[in-house]
């Protein structure tokens, strides 16, 4: 075969889905051994790992986040489903879903208020330009909820979107030590933390490494807190005036 | 065929989520919606059929692979990110490890009268 046929070659297949689809799932499981290697360091969380490895193959080869995305989007897809059958963990642990229902409550309210004033405080008090403060507001909710909305409230959806994935892993890295340092044993206090502060990263880190009761009230928590910070968010930009 | 039952009912409350939420234009996404519409279904069942325990076992078992697509759009925004990236980091950072510290110990105290009530 010569040079100008392999060119070619690529050319064609840069543009196929396979490409992006093949690179995800390598990129996952090389991540998975590195982060295996560092001691599994939350510094080093596979989705992290992934995510940069990806996007050093991106640079390099010089396909653009539209092609990738075509491609990727048949796992990004099942991001849908995979919510739905969050209930199915939930409704294994219904009976302490439902004795702890009021505190539950209390604390979402309490995480979300603390989230979205904090958050706002801090880039106000540093000097955010305005765009991004608005964008980072919503960071601690799920990618769907959160780009929705920074729209509603001028922000630009997609960079609320990156802002969420960096607060979910901030969160993973955080949240284990934090927790340890509390002295919280409780797997279902555990999870629903997460779930509040993380979101989705939060979520799948609680059924990779605390099991699936912190998983049910992980997947609990980032439900709850989505709808909740939808109706709260626009009034505590209000209250900051902006 | 179990496989295809699960991921089809996955995929049906999906489906009847999206469809609420346009028609009552609630503030939430579809899935959260299909969610809560599964989790009724379940309530109503009274248990889970293992087919869909096999297809929604499966897609929670690798959570963390399906946000990599997404994950990658960030750069994209490298260039807003990085204009303010201290902020950003300073405000990340702080404003996380204060969230998880209030939710958990808010919760875990609430939590603790409450089964402390019911032993008493």
């Amino acid at each position: 075969m010569s040079l100008a046929s392999l060119d070619q070659l690529w050319v064609y297949l840069s543009g196929n889905p396979l490409v992006s689809l093949l690179a995800t799932l390598i990129a996952f499981y090389l991540a998975t051994h590195i982060n295996r290697l560092l001691g599994r360091s939350p510094f080093a969380h596979p989705v992290l790992v992934a995510i940069a490895l990806l996007i050093a193959f991106l640079l390099l080869t010089g396909i653009d986040y539209a092609t990738y995305f075509e491609g990727a989007q048949f796992i990004h897809f099942l991001l849908g489903p995979a919510t739905v059958a969050l209930a199915i963990p939930l409704f294994d642990h219904r009976e302490r879903v439902r004795r702890l229902l009021l505190p539950l409550l209390i604390a979402c309210l309490s995480g979300i208020i603390t989230a979205v004033s904090s958050t706002l405080g801090l880039a106000l008090l540093l000097g955010a330009q305005k765009p991004v403060l608005l964008s980072l507001a919503p960071r601690s909710v799920t990618s769907p909820i959160a780009m929705g909305i920074a729209e509603q409230i001028g922000g630009i959806p997609s960079l609320a979107a990156a802002l969420v994935l960096l607060t979910g892993s901030v969160g993973c890295a955080l949240g284990p030590w934090i927790l340890r340092m509390l002295r919280i044993d409780d797997p279902s206090v555990k999870g629903f933390t997460m779930g509040l502060a993380a979101h989705g990263f939060g979520t799948a880190h609680c059924f990779a490494s605390m099991g699936a009761m912190a998983g049910a009230f992980a997947g609990l928590a980032m439900g709850l807190t989505g709808m909740l910070t939808a109706f709260i968010l626009p009034l505590i930009v209000q209250l900051f005036g902006l | 065929m179990p496989l295809i039952m699960g991921m089809s009912v996955l995929l049906g409350c999906q489906f009847i989520g999206e469809l609420l939420v346009r028609a009552l234009s609630i503030p939430v996404p579809g899935p959260v919606m299909g969610m809560v519409v599964l989790l009724i279904g379940l309530m109503i069942r009274g248990r889970v059929p293992s087919a869909l325990r096999l297809a929604g076992e499966g897609l929670l078992r690798y959570l963390t692979l399906l946000f990599v697509p997404a994950g990658v759009g960030i750069m994209v925004h490298f260039g807003l990110i990085g204009a303010d990236i201290w902020v950003l980091l300073v405000t990340l950072v702080v404003s996380t490890a204060l969230t998880i510290a209030v939710t958990a110990k808010v919760l875990d105290g609430l939590a603790r009268r409450r089964t402390g009530e019911e032993e008493a």
